[in-house]
């Protein structure tokens, strides 16, 4: 007689053997390792919690300290690769096998323990790319989760962090996989539940937070004149004549002068209401001014920003925020949101080449994907039509008829044609390909496909790929803006000029923009203090940004 | 440190009366441009004290798109690079030509 429930009848083993160490569900930290050596088993399909903000830290050290000759062969299906203990876990033999996202600060030792074959790579995914799979081929047997608080049943309260957790949960908890969650507090009462109790079957007190990364908070101080020039270029050359209301961005300096520059040059441009008012986005503290200024109707959000909190729960009009008045945010809806409902990414990378392809893969570093490569695509599957959309889609294709024809999502690469140490943007041939050659991968590391990119913005100037009607075209346009790169000094010249006179190329002063005008007066902060002004002191700066 | 020194013949001399000014300042990544009015005619010296040496090719590009842009005829340019990018360099030049067409101030 067959047997259909072989999946079930393991979970209650595992939780059977949990459960000599817990309470209820709750198990004390001391015997957190020794918990996870009775509940997962070699070879498992463990998912920990972690991507670029928040962190299961407690259970990350925990997973480290188990015993290889019980612990070992695991398959690690996870957002991001940021503790150590994300990686320790394969120096010490216990894990072996990898598929995740993100690894932004483990990006030069996750080359090394590839290079060195300490880890066997699955892929590198999109967030929603991994989400996806776990509910297809790479089904969690084990989640180790990270919350604020529970209580005596084991219901969740996530908070403004809610981040993945609900994705994480639903797709293990459903599919005969156990729950174990740390959590900062045990309760009497939740201000919410996130994750109801049914779905958590062990519940760790760490006495403490678990860990958040302020990684989209951008200090007004750092920004230069060149970025500044960059936003005043994509604001006048792309928000205004698309009319771009739904957006993206991404977290790198360009984009925080641009959310800088909405109540100042933006409103001079007569902007406001017209442009930048639907956002899927983290709480960027450099969105405050705009907020403040009346831009901005609403935000909703992958994950909270250390220090927003307050601020959150005084702007309920803006965020999402959930009864007890906290921000309520989820990556895989909010990038699910960016992926159909926006209709641009704007964002900075490391290296473009001369097809538009652009990474963060550089020699040594493989800092992952995390949301970008979502953000940054063009949705075969979109059917709703907006103004934007629409103009884009007839830039690209005017030979079709209008019913007919595909929008186009705006997908804008931004950045100075020199990055840090002065290495330049643009290259002839990406890390990423010389990566993929060394550790044989099937497909290079590519963030942003060419064939998604719509416009690449640099000091010198926006280019309109969608206007390119070839390789060559496209490859001149991209030279033409990249400045005295080498690959920007190989241009020709009569071609560009050619290109700037069909509008491909749009140069600061075909716009009306002087160069000289980029000043960082024009920001509407120009400091972490002068945020916390305009949120009327509602945003608390980590410590590492305050200077006062 | 490198030394670097080109000159030009600009297409016209550089407006307004001013005799000199300074812009930026010397820092990683940045540079300080002294400019002064005083060359003969259309005549336009471009002199680099720098800290990131073999970016000579750079630069004389840089210098001969920022004198056709400008035509800063009559102005000397001292420049002390503190390793500033290109996109830095031609904002500071640009800088300080507007600064000596300014008004006095």
């Amino acid at each position: 007689m067959s047997d259909w429930d072989k999946g079930r009848r393991a979970r209650a083993a595992r939780i059977a053997a949990g459960t000599r160490f817990a309470q209820g569900k709750r198990v004390d930290a001391r015997d957190a390792t020794a918990l996870l050596e009775a509940v997962i088993q070699p070879g498992d399909r463990v998912c920990l919690e972690g991507d670029n903000q928040k962190q299961a830290d407690l259970l990350a050290a925990a997973l480290v300290a188990a015993d290889p000759a019980v612990l070992h062969d695991l398959h690690m299906v996870q957002s991001g690769v940021v503790l150590p203990e994300h990686l320790d876990v394969f120096e010490r033999g216990i894990a072996r096998r990898l598929d995740y996202a993100y690894s932004g600060p483990q990006s030069q030792r996750i080359a090394k323990l590839l290079f060195g074959g300490r880890i066997e790579l699955g892929a590198v995914h999109t967030y929603l790319e991994l989400f996806a799979r776990y509910f297809i081929d790479l089904t969690p047997q084990v989640a180790l989760i990270a919350a604020v608080s529970a209580d005596r049943n084991g219901n969740l309260y996530t908070g403004p962090n809610t981040e993945d957790t609900p994705t994480v949960v639903e797709a293990t908890a459903f599919k005969d996989g156990v729950v174990i969650a740390q959590v900062g507090a045990i309760v009497d009462e939740l201000p919410r539940v996130d994750i109801p109790g049914d779905q958590v079957h062990f519940v760790i007190d760490a006495g403490r937070p678990f860990f958040v990364e302020p990684l989209f908070t951008r200090d007004p101080g750092a920004i230069t004149e060149t970025q500044i020039l960059t936003a005043m270029l994509a604001l006048k050359g792309i928000y205004a004549p698309y009319g771009v209301r739904r957006l993206n961005h991404g977290i790198g300096f360009n984009t925080a002068a641009i959310e800088l520059l909405l109540p100042t040059y933006g409103e001079r441009l007569g902007l406001k209401g017209k442009v930048a008012s639907h956002w899927a986005l983290n709480p960027h503290p450099t969105l405050i001014p705009a907020i403040e200024s009346g831009w901005v109707e609403q935000i909703h959000c992958f994950g909270s920003e250390v220090g927003m909190d307050a601020y959150i729960r005084a702007r309920s009009d803006i965020y999402f925020t959930g009864a007890d008045g906290s921000l309520r945010s989820n990556r895989a809806f909010c990038q699910t949101a960016g992926l159909y409902a926006c209709d641009m990414f704007i964002g900075s990378t490391l290296q473009i080449d001369l097809a538009g392809h652009s990474s963060t893969v550089t020699t040594g570093r493989i800092a992952g994907f995390g949301g970008a490569p979502n953000m940054g695509s063009d949705a075969r599957g979109r059917r709703h039509p907006s103004e934007p959309w629409i103009k884009a889609g007839a830039e690209a294709d005017p030979g079709e008829k209008a019913a007919l024809r595909r929008g186009r999502k705006l997908v804008v690469q931004i950045g100075e044609t020199f990055g840090e140490k002065n290495t330049p943007m643009f290259v002839e041939k990406l890390d990423a390909l010389e990566l993929a050659e060394k550790l044989k991968l099937d497909l290079a590391p590519i963030m942003v496909y060419g064939d998604d990119v719509t416009h690449i913005v640099t000091e010198e100037g926006i280019a309109n790929l969608l206007l390119c009607r070839d390789a060559d075209e496209r490859e001149q346009a991209i030279r033409g803006v990249a400045g005295y790169t080498d690959v920007g000094r190989a241009r020709d010249k009569a071609f560009v000029q050619r290109l700037r006179e069909r509008g491909v190329i749009r140069r600061p002063e075909d716009l009306g923009i002087d160069p000289l005008d980029a000043d960082r007066r024009l920001l509407a902060a120009r400091s972490v203090k002068d945020l916390v002004h305009w949120s009327g002191g509602l945003y608390a700066p980590p410590s590492k940004f305050r200077n006062w | 440190m490198e030394h670097l020194n080109y000159k030009h013949t600009a297409r016209a001399r550089a407006t307004g009366e001013k005799k000199q000014a300074l812009v930026g300042v010397v820092a990683s990544g940045n540079l300080e441009v002294l400019v002064e009015r005083v060359l003969p005619g259309n005549e336009c010296e471009i002199e680099i004290r720098t800290a990131a040496e073999g970016f000579g090719e750079v630069w004389k590009e840089v210098v001969a798109d920022f004198v056709g842009r400008r035509s800063p005829g009559g102005l000397k340019f001292s420049i002390n690079d503190g390793g500033a990018r290109p996109d830095t360099v031609a904002l500071r030049l640009a800088q300080a030509a507007r600064a000596l067409e300014g008004d006095g101030t």
